[in-house]
């Protein structure tokens, strides 16, 4: 099945969207095909992987060890409440740490199905519910207000926001909602199938 | 949205509301968002200095109108509640200090026709169709005046025109008189949908939250300087004078399009019945009120007016697949209750009225304008308001409904559909067409007593 390239997400286009197909959308250097303006900023467009962002930011000096110890830190509060990340809508996170130079940076790459705005007010939110500290505060020029000041958070994450030029979709704008419900399907349908056997 | 009702609020209907320790400085906020008043009239004036010391003395005469919370809370029997509110512009034209102005946040710097997009107010909703001055950067103030009835409207309004003549320098920019629409026993709008049957309750007034609305949400949801769902306050403008017992207020006027509404129930209803059953699925109650996830089948008016009752459901456990209320009927997007996160963070207060002649039953669409014009009180615009009209109201993805849009207030241009979840297979309304047209809309600053008197006072 040859892919679809589309160039502008414009609503129409949207509207046809067809998880049938795999599409690819190339994006420009700005991260916007056309700017349309959401709470704090423009929003960048969902493209057939989904919303997301790639945040890109240096840490403190020495903070390394403790940027790892937080993968455990997540890792153990989604075993004990798996669904602890759910207001979120996510599909995936990928946490890298590199080097250039003397400095190390961070790079936070999230996939998921609300918008930019919507993400980092929930994400806000939940750190505080659940009392965790979040990792960005290891990061040079994170606002250290931050449990009070949601626009400074939002700031900070547009300003370290590195957008794509490229996304692709094998199964292109397939909420995480979607392929949670198709799998459950298919798990009932087996499940049928045995009943009537 | 809000309607007048001419039942008195349960503050006056109870007598002296008794305060609760460490409650609200009540004497010195506004009334407007704490508690209604039993209103049947009203008239909103939308001003603007072009001196600002004539602003100032009309501002610091007009403050010592406003009703006060605590005045309500006395249980004294008014014909007339006062409030004023204020533009950024406004406060810019009074002379207020560029220091001041920028500890604002920035959505209401902006006011809401910059952020119109934000907003989805798009296509024949755009700013550029407003009238009345209202997306103008000249609007600096409004007064909003409830009233008893229809002649102390009156009275209050030629009594406000020969104090404007002595304030030379002041201006009205536009006006808009609101009235209650028949029958009078019970609030509702031009469509007929009973109103004002869910407002959150604010700790501190000692008014009791209904069943199944969950606990009274925190002050500072709704004032500034008092604290939020998430601790204590932070971050409102400076210096802390003018933000102590402050709001802000969006307010919109929507037109309501009452023939092509009734010609859309008659297109997807053969029976009577029928047409109620497609206006309850827009909404999420039947016209009288009664919630469709209590009683999915058939109005019940009864339930609709027993507080006790009417407001306890849940969507997740008694409806998660909306086959009572749809998933896109708009008080499940406008208040999805157990089914969003951070719900606490997301209330709203509503206060406003009902404009323009009622279109008879059986008439067709005279093409007089009629609507609502509401407001829509928090604590902060970008967190509430404009979450709820970006997310609730305009995301087509909204409970992964893929291409539609809050039937009432979402921003339709007949490319939007509506599902109506039904077994063995739901329905889907195709082309939903626009039943409303925004006609107008602004940010204002609810200043408290204090604040107005220290505004009047800048040098």
């Amino acid at each position: 099945m040859a892919a679809r390239v589309i160039e502008a997400p414009a609503t129409p286009e949207e509207k046809l969207r067809d998880w049938t197909k795999p599409a690819a959308m190339a994006i420009p250097k700005e991260g916007y095909v056309s700017v349309k303006n959401g709470r704090y900023g423009p929003i960048y467009p969902r493209t057939p992987a989904c919303h997301g962002f790639t945040i890109i930011a240096k840490i403190k000096p020495g903070r390394e060890d403790a940027i790892r110890s937080y993968g455990k830190t997540i890792e153990k509060a989604i075993t004990d409440i798996p669904d602890v990340l759910e207001t979120l809508k996510l599909h995936y996170l990928r946490w890298v740490l590199f080097d250039i130079g003397q400095d190390t940076y961070f790079m936070y790459q999230g996939i998921f199905d609300t918008d930019f705005d919507k993400y980092t007010e929930d994400a806000v939110a939940l750190f505080k519910k659940v009392g965790v500290n979040t990792v960005f505060e290891n990061l040079e020029g994170f606002p250290e207000d931050w449990k009070t000041n949601v626009p400074a958070f939002v700031k900070f994450l547009r300003e370290h926001q590195c957008p794509s030029f490229l996304e692709y979709g094998e199964y292109p704008y397939a909420t995480a909602d979607e392929i949670k419900k198709a799998l459950q399907l298919k798990a009932k349908f087996s499940e049928m199938l045995d009943l009537m056997q | 949205m809000a309607i007048y009702s001419p039942s008195l609020p349960k503050s006056l209907g109870r007598g002296l509301l008794k305060a609760e320790p460490g409650s609200l400085e009540f004497e010195d906020i506004q009334h407007f968002l704490i508690h209604r008043s039993p209103a049947l009239a009203a008239r909103y004036e939308f001003l603007t200095f072009r001196e600002p010391a004539a602003g100032r003395a009309w501002l610091g005469a007009m403050t010592e109108k406003v009703t006060t919370a605590a005045a309500v809370r006395s249980g004294q029997l008014d014909t007339r509640w006062v409030t004023v509110a204020l533009s950024w512009n406004g406060m810019r034209g009074l002379g207020l200090d560029d220091h001041s102005l920028a500890s604002f946040p920035e959505e209401f710097r902006q006011g809401m026709a910059t952020r119109a997009e934000v907003l989805g107010l798009t296509g024949r909703n755009h700013p550029e169709h407003w009238k009345s001055g209202l997306a103008s950067a000249d609007l600096h103030a409004i007064v909003i005046l409830f009233a008893r009835d229809v002649p102390e409207r009156e009275r209050c309004r030629v009594e406000h025109e020969k104090f404007l003549l002595q304030c030379q320098g002041v201006e009205v920019l536009s006006s808009l008189d609101l009235e209650a629409i028949p029958p009078f026993d019970y609030a509702h709008e031009h469509f007929g949908y009973r109103d004002r049957l869910s407002q959150p309750a604010i700790e501190g007034t000692g008014e009791e939250p209904m069943p199944g609305s969950g606990p009274a949400i925190k002050a500072g949801e709704f004032v500034l300087g008092y604290p939020d769902e998430e601790g204590p306050s932070a971050g409102g403008p400076k210096p802390e004078m003018l933000s102590r017992n402050g709001s802000y207020i969006a307010y919109l006027m929507m037109e309501e399009h009452v023939g092509a509404f009734r010609d859309f129930l008659r297109q997807h209803g053969e029976t009577h019945d029928e047409q109620e059953l497609v206006a309850a699925k827009l909404i999420g109650r039947w016209r009288s009120g009664a919630p469709l996830v209590l009683t999915p089948e058939k109005d019940d008016p009864e339930l609709a007016g027993d507080y006790q009752r009417t407001n306890d459901f849940d969507y997740g456990k008694m409806d998660p697949h909306g086959y009572g209320c749809p998933l896109g009927a708009h008080i499940r997007r406008m208040n999805p209750r157990d089914t969003a996160a951070n719900m606490n963070r997301r209330k709203m207060i509503r206060r406003g009225g009902t404009y323009g002649a009622p279109l008879p039953e059986d008439a067709p669409e005279d093409g007089r304008e009629r609507g609502i014009a509401a407001f829509v009180g928090c604590a902060s615009l970008v967190r509430q308001f404009e979450f709820a009209m970006n997310v609730w109201a305009n995301d087509p993805s909204f409970h992964e409904l893929g291409n539609e849009r809050d039937p009432i207030v979402g921003t339709q241009d007949g490319s939007f559909d509506m599902t109506i979840p039904k077994r063995p297979i739901r329905n889907k309304i195709k082309r939903l067409p626009a039943f409303t047209t925004i006609r107008g809309g602004a940010y204002f600053f609810l200043p408290g007593i204090k604040a107005l008197r220290y505004l009047a006072s800048l040098t």
